[in-house]
């Protein structure tokens, strides 16, 4: 599989104005807070997710750019534009709906042409565009069916096109492959990607999917209960998470408790009691010796062995049970303090039962480098 | 295990019965040369000839019809915009109240609905001076004002159905709101509309209970007629007239079934090019 084509990173494009911008947005229904004191900068031609559980305001906050929730309180800038106050008809934003909505009285072009009567074009041009879009999703020969009468991947792709017809400025995806099988997600997934990079719009998707939301965007900003807990790329998000609920959300992880000894330069060294030892661990700004902290380490980060490496961070400990998925394996390894550490291991070579890293009941190894090593205030 | 279900059988025997043996005799009776309704006299249609050239029942069955027509399409346009209300109107002030008051006629005795509607009528005329007599306007008045909250429930449940975003597509598309109801919730409920219409109609049409408090002096409906004549002692030319509404009735039954089925038969095509599409 090619490795995708990104949108240019934000950071290559810094100083321009933002080009969606959300300002302390609130919403709250009754006494719920869906979401809450919301401040956001989305880039002009991104792909933007807004990733987290349900219940965690994302679906809300794209109803507000939409224009079908007002928020309580803050404002929404589109292009330098206040929206806030703007119904759904006025704004210039489209939205490709989780169910995809499609009119089921009207047919697959009659569905894409439906936006295009409010505006100011002839009959030709809109024609035009019509078959442009329905060529831009590979419907052309679809167009007279009804929305019942096409596959599910269709109809997505036919939301996909009416949704674009108007050539909005801003596009929303709300969970935009939840609907479709795995094998059409991926392919779906890269569909996306090269529409975005073709006609340029920003994209702004909603989804509760980590390995789409990282795949996907350009950047993501994880939310939780109304909140948004980290902004970033899907690497920044996975390897430096600013929270144990990032670090648990995106990927598994390895947490322990652990407690600050000493801080030198890049490292820290921390006490992990259920590891029996001190470890290092790459240090985050304002760490005070004696500070109650949290240590991470995702599972593919630990390497196995059957003797002791010649790592700072080694330790011993017992397989408890594998899981063989093919292409990895999973080990859940017992400490000696009790406590159950997930190592995920790549079958780089083919393995055979008899040949494995090891075995279950085996006295393995486990280390990991002080760079990978996570630590995590909250 | 391969008993037949003897008991099952039995009662559904008994239970066509119970309900189609009245309307055969009725039907065979009809065609009675005798008089009297309970002895056979042999094979006539005099009573079909009777009942043609009877101008009391035509006018009757005239007025009946257009009372059914001008009440069920004003309890139609009523009820959807109620139901619409009810549907999409998620929060506002009074729609525990407004909900209950629509849907109350539903559960209310018809008699009770009926003298209701005949006291108003009676203030009405004393205090604006309209209606000034009871008749036609009063009938179909008190004919939608019960027939309303049939198609309202109708179409309430098919709109609860119906997947609210797509009217938030039209309307994110740049439709206002007037041109997301003409252009998406009214054409996708349409069905919904002409059932309740339907049911109005025939609501309507075979009216007697209320139709007797609120109509007056020279406006008898069928309904009315037929009650009056059976006072008087069941006479073939009531089972005749019975008969041809049975007969219409049936056909609709058959027409709307028809429908349906080759509805149903279209989406089983639909859902086969569907899979074919998705194959391909």
């Amino acid at each position: 599989m090619p490795e995708p084509a990104r949108a240019a990173a934000p950071a290559a494009v810094v100083k321009e104005p933002p080009f969606i911008r959300i300002e302390g947005v609130t919403k709250r229904f009754g006494t719920f807070t869906a979401v809450s004191d919301v401040t956001l900068e989305i880039q002009k031609g991104e792909i933007f997710s807004l990733l987290g559980g349900s219940g965690c305001g994302k679906t809300t906050l794209l109803r507000i750019l939409a224009g079908f929730e007002d928020p309580t309180e803050g404002r929404i800038f589109i292009d330098g534009q206040d929206m806030t106050d703007l119904p759904p008809y006025e704004r210039p934003v489209n939205m490709m709906f989780q169910s995809y909505a499609l009119f089921p009285h009207m047919t697959v072009e009659k569905n894409v042409a439906y936006g295009l009567k409010h505006e100011d074009m002839t009959a030709a041009q809109r024609q035009a565009r019509v078959r442009e879009m329905l060529a831009l999703v590979q419907l052309t020969e679809f167009s007279h069916r009804k929305p019942h009468q096409i596959s599910g991947g269709q109809r997505q792709r036919v939301a996909l096109a009416r949704a674009l017809a108007k050539q909005p400025k801003v596009l929303l995806l709300d969970e935009p492959l939840a609907a479709l099988d795995k094998k059409l997600r991926e392919h779906t997934q890269f569909e996306l990607m090269e529409i975005q990079e073709k006609t340029g719009t920003t994209f702004v998707v909603v989804t509760h999917d980590q390995e789409e939301a990282m795949t996907l965007s350009s950047r993501l900003a994880v939310m939780d209960k109304g909140r948004i807990m980290q902004i970033g790329t899907a690497n920044d998000v996975y390897e430096y998470p600013n929270s144990r609920f990032v670090a648990g959300f995106i990927g598994s992880i390895n947490v322990l408790s652990a407690t600050v000894r000493e801080v030198k330069g890049d490292l820290a060294r921390v006490d992990v009691p259920d590891l029996g030892d001190t470890v290092d661990a790459r240090a985050i700004p304002g760490l005070a010796p004696g500070q109650e902290i949290t240590l991470a380490v995702r599972p593919e980060k630990i390497a196995l062995s059957r003797t002791r490496p010649e790592a700072a961070n080694a330790f011993a400990g017992t397989v408890q049970s594998l899981a063989y998925f093919g292409k990895d394996s999973l080990y859940r390894i017992a400490l000696p303090s009790g406590r159950v550490l997930s190592v995920n291991s790549v079958n780089a070579r083919r393995v055979d039962e008899t040949e494995r890293v090891a075995d279950w009941e085996d006295a393995v190894f486990l280390s990991f480098d002080p760079a990978t090593a996570i630590l995590l205030k909250d | 295990m391969n008993r037949r279900p003897v008991f099952l059988i039995t009662m559904l025997c008994f239970g066509f019965a119970f309900f189609y043996i009245p309307i055969l005799s009725m039907m065979v009776y009809s065609f009675n040369a005798s008089r009297l309704a309970t002895v056979w006299g042999g094979f006539s249609t005099k009573w079909y000839v009777s009942l043609l050239s009877n101008r009391q029942v035509l006018k009757a069955a005239v007025l009946s019809l257009q009372i059914a027509v001008v009440s069920a399409t004003m309890a139609t346009i009523l009820g959807t915009m109620a139901g619409i209300a009810l549907a999409r109107f998620k929060r506002f002030r009074g729609r525990t109240l407004f909900s209950g008051l629509v849907t109350a006629p539903l559960v209310m005795p018809e008699v009770i609905t009926g003298i209701a509607s005949l006291m108003l009528f009676i203030l009405m005329a004393e205090w604006i001076g309209w209606p000034s007599q009871r008749g036609f306007t009063t009938v179909t008045l008190a004919h939608i004002t019960f027939s309303m909250v049939f198609v309202t429930t109708i179409i309430h449940s098919r709109l609860v159905q119906a997947d609210e975003a797509i009217e938030e597509a039209a309307m994110d598309l740049g439709s206002r709101p007037w041109q997301v109801m003409k252009d998406i919730t009214l054409p996708v409920i349409s069905p919904a509309i002409l059932s309740g219409w339907l049911l109005a109609f025939t609501i309507s049409l075979d009216d007697v209970v209320i139709t007797n408090f609120t109509t007056g002096p020279g406006t008898t409906t069928l309904p009315i007629l037929i009650w009056s004549k059976v006072k008087l002692g069941v006479t073939p030319d009531i089972n005749a007239l019975a008969t041809i509404t049975v007969c219409i009735v049936g056909i609709g039954v058959a027409i709307a079934g028809w429908i349906l089925n080759r509805g149903e038969k279209r989406r089983d095509r639909d859902a086969q090019l569907a899979y074919q599409a998705n194959e391909g």
